[in-house]
This record gives structure tokens, C-alpha cells and sequence, in this order.
């Protein structure tokens, strides 16, 4: 499998607190990676650093293409989505009008159309309410919309920030149902951050550990899952 | 059955909320213009450019609801650009003979440069503080306009005497309703650009930012372009204002674009409801027709009184004539049921 993010010694600073120390990871393509971690471990900081929102140094390379000194804008035309903590929902605008801005870099109109009907049949619920205001939605319908906004970007890799945030069990377990379901029928990359370690690892087939701005742990995701001590001592349960 | 299919049975579905329109249906806009064009037949010539002014106000105040409603900046100095363009049409028309109708689609450039130029350092603020940056411009803007070295093109405190045109064609018109009817044409295509505007891929970026600036650019959208391209075509079409202002009053002077004057647009664009963009004429309306009622009330307290109307309009409806259009078509909607 090729590599299709490559992160190494990223530092990433707020102001002048250091929040990564030299973070390195990888990401296959087609994988679905997740990173794992307690509070301020760092985990929404990495995926600001890969959109270039927080200050950082370090390389970045999507695809064999460096992505540093990049603004946000130019790297989501690179085929990065990213679906950010709080989900970054358009309240006042419909349903389908958030589904159109994130196809906003996009040209083929035609495409687009059929793209919202594709996101309508993975979310039901979406079609349902395409004309209502976005921010009446539910907690768990909005972080559906962020997820189908960022897809229809058609990317190649989608970082997802915490997605189980807020969401009722059941509802978190049907959300990453559908993502694995993207990520294996839809070829796309998923690098996922969580806190409900659990669940992630059962999704995921590789897994880090951060601890304040590190690296600690890597590896599949299955063997991080059965290793009790890591479990223990990262993860908590 | 499917993981999203278990999701719907979730969420039971409950009455949508739809999202609230930016403008009227086709029906009463038609009506609206129906209006418009024949009541100047019947009225009489001071009345005719009441509502020119109206109509001229109401672009103005429009032009702060793309900028606001649309794109969610502040401007308190949209009487700059209003002024820029008053005094680009008044030098053309005055000095180099330009047809008053050509001077429009210049000041309208004029403006669009200044505002777009403005926008750039502009970016770095948000808020109350972009608020008061464009406070600064709006103050400065009658001094830099009696500077010396600009005495020989703005005629300084004097200001300039514009001309005003006669109805073409030898048409059987008053100046004053051709006035009406040119302007009316101006504002209506203005008009239908700006909902087309708002509509386009252009308008959910700008709306994507007045949102959630941090997802609009995790979008893909250049938050840095188009929040200066707003201020730019609110400014430009501002200076259409502008310019139609200086030719229906027939006098362009620094005092007359005070500080004052963005505040009156931005009381419009309130009382009109922001983001709707018909409310602005209804703004306009207000800010015209409500300070001569209250001197009616009372000669010495006329600003107490506006103040006392403008409290009680934004108690009872605190979002405008917007609240009063959504009111009315809930109300129609019942009586159909009935």
C-alpha cells in the first residue's frame, strides 16, 4: 500500500505554548487510521496542522506533495476534507445549500446534483430535511451533514475530528457504520480522532496514541485493542 | 436493513423548519412594481421625489444588507462610499459634460475599487472593531472632501450644483418623474442582480462565511477574497446611490455625507430586517418618512420622539419588516385553511 500522508516532526505552537512535540506518523491509502489520546493530548491540534490552522513546522506531505506554507483554502483543493470539532454546521442556510458549499471547489454542476442524491441515500435523514434551517437539526443529524458535506468534496482523505462528540451511543454506532462503509465502498482515507477509544479501535485498522504532543504508541489496530496494558495505561477502560 | 436506514427511525420526522427567505415570491414582487410605476401618474411633483429618495435610500440600505446579512461584516461607513459616488457623478456631469446616465456604471467601478481597496486592510478585523474602522472612514470622509488641494474638483465647503436632466425623447415629463422612472430601472436592475447574487455560488460563500468563517475556508472557500469582494460590490452599488442621490437633490457638499447619514442606513437596514433584502426599501421608508412624524408630534422633542418610535419598533418587532412579512403570510396562509 502507498503512503498517502506522511507527517514528520510536525511542532505546531498557540501563541507561544508548544502544543505538538514532534509528532510522526503515516497514513496508507485507503486507510482508515485513528488517533487516540485523553484531553489535550494534541489530537485536534495535529489535524489543524495538516489544514494549516495552527502555526507548525515540520513536513507534511500529501501524495508526495509538501502541504506546508499552504493556506486552508488551497489544501482542500488537494482532496482534503476535513470535518471539524463542533462540526462547523451553516445554521442559517438549508440543509442542501451546506451540501452544496462543500462542493464549492468543485466545476461539474451535473456531478454535484447526483453527489447530493448519493449523500441522500447514505443519510436518509438528510433527504428528509434538505429544505430546513441546518442549525435546527439535532446534534446527531448535524454531524451527519458535516460528515456528507466533507464527502462531497469527493476526497481523498478526510480527517474527522472527534465525530462521536455529543452523540447518543446508538447514533455514534450507525455514524461509524456508515464511515466504514465509505471508507471501504467509497475508497476513501479516513484519519479519524477520538476519544472513545473502544469503538475507534473496532473501526480503524491502524491506530497512534498521543500523549501530550507525542507519539507513544502505534500500531494495528486490533493488537492495540487486545493489549491490555496499553489499554489500561492510554486508553482508560 | 442498513445502518442509515436505522438512523431515520432514530429521529422521527417532525415539521421542518424552513429556512427563511432572502427575498418576496414572485407574485408580490410583480405587485410591488405594479405599484411602484403607476403611482407617480397620480401624485403630485414633491411626492414623486419623495419617492425617488425612497427608492434611492432603500439601494443604499440594500447594498449594507449584502455586506451584513449577506457576508455578516459591519459597516458603519457606507455614507463614504455613498459620498464617492455623489461626487464622482457631480465632477463628470459638471466638468467633463458625462451624460448623467453614464456617470452610474463609473461611479459604480469608482466605488467597487474604493470598497474592495477598503476591504483588504479591513480583513484583519471582525466585529464591533471592523465596525469602528469603518466609523473612521465615514468621519473622515467630509474633511478629506473639503481638503485644499481637492478644492478645484469638490468646490469645498460649497460643494457643486449638479444639473438636473430633462425626460429624453421630448417625452411629456416632469424631471422629476423621469427621475423617478430612471431611477426606478437603475434600483430594479440592481435589484435582480443582488438576489441572483446572493443565489449564485458567490452568495453561499459569502453566507458560508457569515456562519462559520473557520468551516467556510475548511470548504475550500478564499474567506480573505470574498469578504473584500463583498465590501466591493456593497460599495459600488452604494455609489450608485450615490450618484442618483446627487442628481435627484441637485447639490453634492461634504455635510451632507456625514456620519450621520451611515447610521440612518444602518437603522434602515435594521428596522428592515437584516438579510431580507425588500426590507431594506421598508427601512428606507423609515428612516425618510419617521423623523418628519415625529417633528409633526413635537417640534422641540422631535429627536425624543424618533427615539421613542424607534424603541417601540424594535420592541414589537425586533426583526423588522422582515417579522411583519412572515406574520402576514401565516396569516394568509390560515385564512386559505379556513
Amino acid at each position: 500500500m502507498t503512503t498517502l500522508l506522511n507527517v514528520k516532526d510536525l511542532r505546531a505552537y498557540y501563541g507561544q505554548v508548544q502544543a505538538l512535540h514532534g509528532l510522526s506518523f503515516s497514513l496508507s491509502e485507503g486507510s482508515l487510521t485513528t488517533l487516540l489520546g485523553a484531553n489535550g493530548a494534541g489530537k485536534t491540534t495535529t489535524l489543524r496542522a495538516i489544514c494549516n490552522m495552527v502555526r507548525s513546522t515540520g513536513g507534511i506531505e500529501f501524495d508526495g506533495k509538501p502541504l506546508n506554507n499552504r493556506s486552508t483554502e488551497s489544501i482542500v483543493r488537494f482532496g482534503i476534507a476535513h470535518v471539524p470539532q463542533g462540526r462547523g454546521t451553516f445554521t442559517t442556510m438549508t440543509v442542501e445549500e451546506n451540501l452544496q458549499l462543500g462542493a464549492i471547489t468543485r466545476k461539474d454542476s451535473a456531478g454535484i446534483v447526483s453527489d447530493i442524491e448519493r449523500m441522500y441515500a447514505h443519510f436518509p435523514v438528510l433527504k428528509q430535511r434538505h429544505t430546513q434551517q441546518a442549525g435546527t437539526l439535532s446534534g446527531g443529524e448535524q454531524q451527519m451533514l458535516a460528515v456528507a458535506r466533507a464527502l462531497m468534496l469527493r476526497p481523498r482523505l478526510m480527517l474527522l475530528d472527534e465525530p462521536s462528540f455529543g452523540l447518543a451511543p446508538l447514533v455514534v454506532r450507525d455514524l461509524f457504520g456508515i464511515l466504514g462503509k465509505i471508507n471501504r465502498e467509497d475508497k476513501v482515507s479516513i484519519l479519524v480522532v477520538e476519544q472513545n477509544a473502544q469503538l475507534a479501535l473496532e473501526l480503524a485498522d491502524q491506530a497512534y496514541v498521543i500523549e501530550t504532543g507525542r507519539i507513544v504508541m502505534s500500531g494495528n489496530a486490533k493488537d492495540i485493542a487486545n493489549n491490555e496494558e496499553i489499554r489500561k495505561s492510554y486508553l482508560g477502560y | 436493513m442498513s445502518a442509515a436506514e436505522d438512523v431515520v427511525t432514530e429521529a422521527p420526522a417532525i415539521d421542518a423548519v424552513p429556512k427563511r427567505a432572502m427575498t418576496l415570491g414572485t407574485g408580490t414582487s410583480l405587485l410591488v412594481l405594479a405599484v411602484l410605476l403607476i403611482v407617480p401618474v397620480f401624485v403630485k411633483n414633491f411626492i414623486i421625489f419623495q419617492m425617488t429618495m425612497l427608492l434611492i435610500y432603500g439601494l443604499a440600505v440594500l447594498a449594507l444588507n449584502i455586506l451584513t446579512g449577506g457576508s455578516g461584516q459591519f459597516s458603519l461607513g457606507q455614507s463614504a462610499f455613498y459620498a464617492v459616488g455623489a461626487y464622482t457623478s457631480a465632477v463628470l456631469m459638471e466638468y467633463f459634460n458625462v451624460n448623467y446616465a453614464l456617470t452610474i456604471p463609473i461611479s459604480a467601478a469608482v466605488c467597487f475599487g474604493f470598497g474592495y481597496l477598503f476591504g483588504k486592510p479591513a480583513l484583519r478585523l471582525s466585529g464591533v472593531y471592523l465596525a469602528l474602522a469603518t466609523f473612521a472612514l465615514a468621519t473622515a470622509m467630509p474633511q478629506l472632501l473639503k481638503l485644499n488641494f481637492l478644492e478645484h474638483w469638490t468646490g469645498g465647503v460649497q460643494g457643486l450644483v449638479v444639473t438636473k436632466p430633462d425626460a429624453p425623447f421630448g417625452l411629456p415629463m416632469s424631471q422629476d418623474m423621469w427621475l423617478y422612472y430612471f431611477s426606478l430601472a437603475v434600483v430594479l436592475a440592481i435589484y435582480i442582480f443582488s438576489v441572483n447574487l446572493l443565489r449564485s455560488r458567490s452568495g453561499r460563500a459569502f453566507m458560508a462565511i457569515r456562519d462559520n468563517e473557520i468551516a467556510a475556508s475548511s470548504m475550500g472557500v478564499n474567506v480573505a477574497l470574498y469578504k473584500t469582494l463583498a465590501f466591493g460590490v456593497s460599495a459600488g452599488i452604494t455609489g450608485v446611490a450615490g450618484s442618483l442621490g446627487a442628481i435627484a437633490v441637485q447639490f453634492v457638499a461634504p455635510d451632507s455625507y456625514t456620519i450621520t447619514l451611515a447610521i440612518s442606513l444602518f437603522l434602515g437596514m435594521v428596522v428592515g430586517g437584516v438579510g431580507w433584502l425588500p426590507g431594506s426599501f421598508v427601512g428606507a421608508a423609515f428612516i425618510i418618512f419617521v423623523p418628519n412624524m415625529a417633528e409633526g408630534i413635537s417640534k422641540g422633542l422631535s429627536g425624543a420622539v424618533f427615539g421613542v418610535l424607534l424603541f417601540l419598533v424594535i420592541y414589537l418587532v425586533p426583526h423588522g419588516a422582515r417579522q411583519i412579512a412572515i406574520l402576514g403570510q401565516q396569516l394568509v396562509g390560515r385564512l386559505r385553511k379556513n
